[in-house]
């Protein structure tokens, strides 16, 4: 019983982790890109632009920021592109000039760690509370036959006290 | 073998295996597992807590000791908060994409080559959030000659919690925050009223 309940639940992690590395990494690979002999397009620049937040107009990804500011940092990154740096150089060069906090997606290192072991340990821990609690659920053990006797006899003696307590008045 | 149907275990007595993973807080058993859970979520929530914390913290204010910085200059000098102490230093946050930075620059430089015989007083300017190609155009234009540099990682004005730009704090010689300004300078006058009662002063 205790080795099903287990297995079980192993399954269920290595589920719930194949599932997030199945959306999470496509991400890395469709961003390649290959810079066109003309200069780079707005989409080019763009792509790059999307993944980077400037720190002046937080929550606004930097190819939609209309200051100019960010007008400032896509012409930056179109610079970069037409000298022929590649996207991680380009994101790497904006982290040392500004900071981790232009990334869309903090680093994973330190503290930035727990932004992404918390939400598949909440999802995995939740799961198996949902398991546990559903299984308790399910198990409730049957009233036995001796048991429902016993408590026919109980009701039968609280009935004849009863009774008996009425008749004195 | 008889067929006396053996009665079913109870659900709430545990075999010792099981109470050994057990321990006694409060009176209360709380198993290993349930114990761990807990713990990491209260250092989740104290984590979160000092995060908040943090973010509600004001700017630096006026009387304390202000926190130290190196300043690394687009010409490659660095130049560090603490080897300037004896002096009266001007911290001026700017940005070439701020308009209202430029309504005090040439406030700002003429200042600058007034006190910069005298020596008692430094200028320094943070490139906050800038392009260094734009940013070289704009002290170009406003010729500014006090050492400036990029505000790299925005490492300073985190330290000194800025809330936009333009921002000029005024350090006095010991180090401490004696005046701010959250907003252009309006006149050569303005500034020289908050750098030359600092001079006044003997350390």
């Amino acid at each position: 019983m205790m080795i099903n309940r287990r297995s079980f639940f192993i399954i269920y992690v290595i589920l719930v982790l194949i599932s997030l590395t199945g959306i999470l990494l496509p991400l890395d690979g469709a961003l390649a890109q290959e810079i066109s002999p003309s200069g780079p397009t707005d989409d080019e620049v763009n792509a790059i632009a999307k993944q980077l937040y400037c720190p002046v107009c937080e929550n606004i990804p930097l190819d939609v920021c209309p200051t100019q500011a960010c007008t400032q940092w896509r012409e930056l990154i179109r610079e970069k592109l037409t000298e022929g740096w590649k996207e991680d150089e380009i994101k790497n060069y904006f982290v040392a000039q500004y900071g981790d906090r232009v990334l869309a997606a903090p680093p994973a290192r330190g503290l930035n760690w727990l932004v992404y072991i918390i939400p598949p340990l909440a999802i995995v821990g939740g799961g198996y509370i949902l398991y546990r609690a559903l299984k308790a659920w399910k198990q409730v053990p049957p009233v036995s036959e001796e048991e429902s006797q016993s408590f026919a006899e109980q009701d039968d003696e609280y009935a004849a006290r009863i009774e008996e307590e009425l008749r004195r008045r | 073998m008889s067929d006396t149907p053996t009665p079913p275990e109870p659900e709430n007595v545990e075999s010792p295996e099981k109470s050994k993973r057990k321990v006694a807080i409060f009176g209360r058993n709380f198993s290993v597992g349930a114990l761990a859970a807990w713990i990491g979520l209260f250092a989740l929530l104290a984590l979160l807590a000092v995060g908040m914390l943090r973010n509600q913290e004001g700017p630096v204010t006026v009387g304390e000791t202000v926190p130290d910085f190196t300043l690394t200059t687009f010409e490659g000098e660095q130049i560090s908060l603490a080897d300037l102490k004896d002096k009266v230093v001007v911290l001026n946050f700017w940005a070439s994409w701020c308009k209202p930075c430029e309504e005090e620059a040439a406030d700002l430089e003429t200042a600058w080559r007034i006190y910069e015989p005298g020596g008692e007083v430094v200028f320094l300017g943070v490139d906050y959030v800038d392009t260094e190609t734009e940013a070289q155009i704009y002290l170009e234009k406003f010729d500014i000659t006090y050492p400036n540099g990029p505000d790299l990682r925005t490492k300073i004005s985190q330290a000194f919690r800025i809330r936009g730009v333009p921002e000029t704090y005024i350090i006095d010689k010991n180090g401490k925050l004696a005046a701010f300004k959250i907003s252009p300078f309006l006149s050569l006058a303005e500034i020289q009223g908050m750098i030359d009662p600092l001079l006044a002063v003997q350390n």
